[in-house]
């Protein structure tokens, strides 16, 4: 850390202590109890427990509905983070190039950050509105009689919709920023060595970018593994098991609304062990960020 | 004011690297001590123990009569300019000033009058309302060095204070730290890696390498007799020559090839002797023969203005030595050219430990 | 190379119109009345039921218990979002400073406990998380609802990533200058910090103010409703509804993104540098 630090007994302990208690009440202890429970049966009525050892876990994975679950997640999480990286990296590419307006667009292209993920869900709804919403008559005009809520792949198509384009603006400031950070004279060096401006993108930008680029795939996978919860909430309208769900949802949809916390319990640490291999990566990349500049 | 005493003072890092190698130096009351050397030398870390920012392995550091080994930096008495200044970013140039009076609760208006006259000295009086990003590299330097004389300490301590600025400022503020060091007589130590600020600021050098001292004495004694190779490349500039030399019966001669003639002064077999570029004399062929003398083919000439350096190879393929030549001397590449210096200007050092040797 | 420009501008124009047409549209539609949006379809202009509906959203009590209406909704949302920006800032700063800054023995240990905490978010332990909020009688209260949310290291990284950057020297002219590690604190850390608490608070009040899950399960009486939280039971009243009470809806939906999008962007810069200079 630091050359120089300070060397006080008591000090470092009472600026700690608040951030300790919470992180051992509502962390730790939570983290224990969802590993601990998932080795256990528990009765739906409260009546105590038993201990089943890896029992749960075989349910869970010979469970063919988990399957389908993991299916849907692996297409969702994919389209999520290559489409709204792929529309941030046009977008972003173009709004370094151009000079006129640029802080205008840049300011349009990012407030969607702010909007919560429920509520873009609640908008979604209502573009893909059964009567109202204007997406569906433009497809059905293409002959594709969308049912969001009802199809399964009509319902998935919306919730990938709906979470890239709440996805777009973080990768668009993560990469504009990533793209100004570029150096000038680099640019310039390029401008003279490679006459095709597409070209350039490729064997020069499109490399200085990388960095920053897989630290944003990782953010993005977590982004669609976690945080499209609201999403997916708020567009889910008819029966749990038919719907398309990711494991987040199941998680929460087995323990609260089904009841089952020892499979819910499983799923969740199973959960752990995935995002824990992503922070792990995302460190590491964080690191290589730190030494780059 | 008062004298520092370092005994035998060590530094190890992480019980194995050993950055400072049992350093002794007795700093007079006023004296004006710089400590110089390259980049990892152990002269910042020697600094800072003084400052007590770093801990001290082994040895002692005493300010006037008082063992401060223990002693937090704030209650040393002294006060450092840093290289990059360390100005608070978020206070006005008037409480950078005061901020460190205000804790050790001094009066108001004493503080007041403090401030105001470092002010005055160092010419910052119409900048105390701004924030230190407001100012140009030579006035937060001055920022810097008023928040060390508001203090009063007994001694100032410079850690490469005039590195981040552009040449000429550097020039000037040298002029400008001696001329305060003098006035107001402050024991002052001073670290930097560039031996034309070291010679012209010190009262005395301290010359370092590698964590142990190479010499300690007056800038024109360390130039006028080196202690060693290291200290005669790293004092002067363009750096003294060194040559290789062994001796036979004629006397000295190069180690490989013919262009080298002297007599054998300490009856050795080998030595490395050094001259600076400032005394070789080119000489018209045939001249007496002096203490040393070479033959040479120059490479290139670069006239600097005030004078030129003439860099030149010795004999058959020789080392590559250079002479200072007057400003308008006209020499051909390929030229033959000899060399002659005379005794009191050669130097002859051991030919493996590099010492000096002397008599 | 001005064709080049002028597609430039198409690109960007169709990207923004993406991002921004949605939510025009449901402002607009929201404008309307009820049976005119449900016969004719999302509208496209500025109507004439927008004070109508948006006074009705704010006042008028709705959901099931009839006890919520938007003004408490919003004040619950500011509640949150602000209770756990401020809460947030306070305590990383207070570990960050004390990992970066103090030489202690457990130090790695400490760091260690909180770093794990960026390992698994809470929608991975969501379930004993509420188990245990509930043993410590914390539902419905806002403790229950905020602190929990605080236990995640994401502060204290930003903090430590921050401090780390601060010149040591800064730390020895502050030593020299007879500053403890309190004075130095609130005399020089602070105040240094100033732009990036502004930047953490910023994405923090952002993060409290979009909480969904967490608010859903801590909060059953509806006095304790966020504006977020409150779209799903808005949701589940309107399905029931002949005509769906479309313009509600929207108006309750702009209300809930309102005060999060205009912090965003009127602090944009302060909140683009946060956001891309602490690295999550």
């Amino acid at each position: 850390m630091k050359k120089v630090q300070f060397d006080s007994r008591l000090t470092p302990y009472i600026l700690l202590l608040p951030q300790l208690a919470i992180v051992a009440i509502f962390f730790l202890w939570p983290a224990a109890e969802a590993v601990r429970s998932s080795f256990y049966l528990e009765d739906p009525f409260g009546f105590g427990s038993t201990f089943v050892g890896l029992d749960n876990f075989k349910d869970v994975f010979a469970d063919s509905n988990y399957g389908r679950v993991v299916r849907f997640t692996g297409v969702f999480t994919f389209c999520v983070t290559f489409f709204s990286l792929a529309i941030a990296l046009v977008l972003a590419v173009k709004a370094d190039k151009v000079i006129h307006g640029s802080s205008a667009y840049k300011t349009l292209l990012m407030w969607v950050y702010a909007v919560a993920p429920p509520v873009a869900g609640l908008i979604g709804i209502f573009l893909f509105d059964q009567h109202v919403g204007p997406i569906v008559k433009m497809f059905k005009a293409l002959g594709w009689d969308m049912r969001i809520g009802v199809n399964y792949n009509d319902t998935g198509f919306a919730m990938v919709v709906v979470a890239v384009w709440k996805q777009i603006p973080v990768n668009f400031i993560f990469l504009l920023s990533g793209l100004q950070g570029i150096s000038k004279s680099v640019q310039e060096a390029a401008a003279i060595d490679c006459p095709s401006g597409f070209r350039r993108f490729w064997t020069v930008t499109f490399p200085l970018l990388a960095p920053t680029g897989f630290f944003l795939l990782i953010i993005n996978i977590t982004y669609a593994l976690f945080d499209t919860f609201g999403v997916i909430d708020v567009l889910l309208k008819t029966q749990p098991g038919d719907d398309p769900i990711t494991l987040v949802y199941k998680v929460y949809q087995d323990g609260f609304r089904g009841n089952d916390l020892g499979g819910s319990s499983a799923q969740s640490v199973i959960l752990m062990v995935v995002v824990f291999v992503l922070t792990v990566i995302q460190f590491r990349l964080i690191e290589r960020r730190v030494h780059y500049n | 004011m008062a004298t520092i005493t370092l005994d035998t003072v060590r530094k190890v890092y992480g019980g194995a690297v050993e950055a400072v190698k049992g350093v002794s130096i007795d700093i007079a009351d006023g004296e004006f001590i710089v400590l110089v050397g390259p980049s990892g030398c152990g002269k910042s870390t020697l600094l800072r123990m003084v400052a007590g920012l770093e801990d001290i392995t082994t040895g002692e550091i005493k300010i006037g009569d008082k063992v401060v080994n223990n002693v937090d930096p704030a209650n040393r008495d002294i006060a450092m300019v840093f290289q990059n200044y360390a100005l608070y970013p978020h206070m006005t140039v008037y409480n950078n000033l005061a901020y460190g009076l205000k804790n050790r609760g001094m009066a108001k208006d004493e503080i007041d009058r403090r401030v105001k006259e470092a002010a005055r000295i160092l010419e910052i009086g119409d900048y105390l309302d701004r924030k230190p990003r407001a100012l140009s590299g030579g006035q937060r330097q001055r920022v810097a060095m008023g928040r060390a004389i508001v203090r009063e300490p007994a001694a100032f301590l410079f850690d490469e204070p005039l590195s981040n600025l552009d040449a000429k400022l550097r020039v000037q503020m040298r002029v400008e730290i001696k001329r305060l060091q003098k006035s107001l007589k402050t024991t002052s130590v001073y670290v930097t890696h560039d031996q034309l600020e070291a010679m012209t600021l010190a009262d005395r050098l301290v010359v370092l390498n590698g964590g142990n001292i190479e010499q300690i004495g007056a800038p024109i004694e360390v130039y006028d007799k080196p202690a060693s190779t290291f200290v005669a490349s790293f004092i002067g500039s363009p750096a003294m020559n060194l040559l290789k030399v062994k001796t036979d019966a004629s006397g000295l001669a190069f180690e490989t090839g013919a262009g080298l003639s002297g007599a054998n002064p300490h009856g050795r077999d080998r030595y490395i002797a050094g001259v600076r570029p400032e005394h070789l004399d080119v000489v018209p062929a045939g001249s007496p023969e002096a203490a040393l003398t070479l033959k040479a083919k120059v490479n290139v000439l670069e006239p600097v203005g005030a004078e030129s350096y003439l860099y030149a190879e010795c004999g058959d393929g020789g080392p590559e030595i250079v002479i200072r030549v007057e400003s308008h001397a006209h020499f051909e590449p390929g030229q033959e050219i000899v060399l002659s210096a005379k005794a009191k200007d050669v130097h002859f050092f051991d030919a493996d430990t590099g010492r000096r040797i002397d008599g | 190379m001005n064709r080049l420009k002028v597609g430039d501008h198409l690109i960007l124009i169709a990207g923004v119109l993406f991002m921004v047409t949605p939510v025009v549209l449901a402002f607009l539609t929201s404008t309307h009345d009820n049976i005119e949006i449900f016969r004719t379809g999302l509208q496209f202009d500025f109507g004439n039921e927008f004070v109508s509906t948006y006074e009705r959203v704010l006042t008028k009590a709705g959901g099931f218990t009839k006890e919520v209406n938007g003004f408490v909704m919003l004040k619950n949302s500011l509640i949150l979002g602000i209770g756990f920006a401020v809460g947030k800032i306070v305590i990383s700063m207070l570990a960050a400073y004390a990992i970066v800054y103090f030489r202690f023995p457990l130090a790695t240990l400490c760091f260690w406990v909180i770093f794990c905490t960026l390992l698994l978010p809470l929608e991975v332990r969501i379930l004993p998380s509420y188990e245990i909020v509930q043993k410590l009688g914390l539902v419905n209260t806002y403790t229950g609802l905020i602190v929990p949310l605080i236990a995640s290291a994401t502060g204290t990284f930003y903090f430590r990533q921050f401090f780390k950057s601060v010149p040591d020297e800064l730390l020895e002219a502050a030593r020299i200058d007879g500053a403890g590690p309190w004075k130095f604190f609130i005399d020089i850390l602070v105040p240094l910090s100033k732009t990036m608490i502004a930047a953490i608070f910023i994405i923090m009040f952002v993060y409290g103010w979009n909480q969904y899950l967490w608010p859903t399960l801590i909060t059953t009486d509806e006095g304790f409703f966020t504006l977020v939280r409150g779209i799903k039971q808005i949701l589940q009243v309107w399905i029931g509804a002949q005509i769906p009470a479309y313009n509600d809806a929207m108006a309750l939906a702009i209300l809930a993104m309102l005060p999060p999008v205009i912090v965003v962007i009127v602090f944009q810069s302060w909140f683009i540098k946060g956001l891309v200079e602490s690295d999550k």
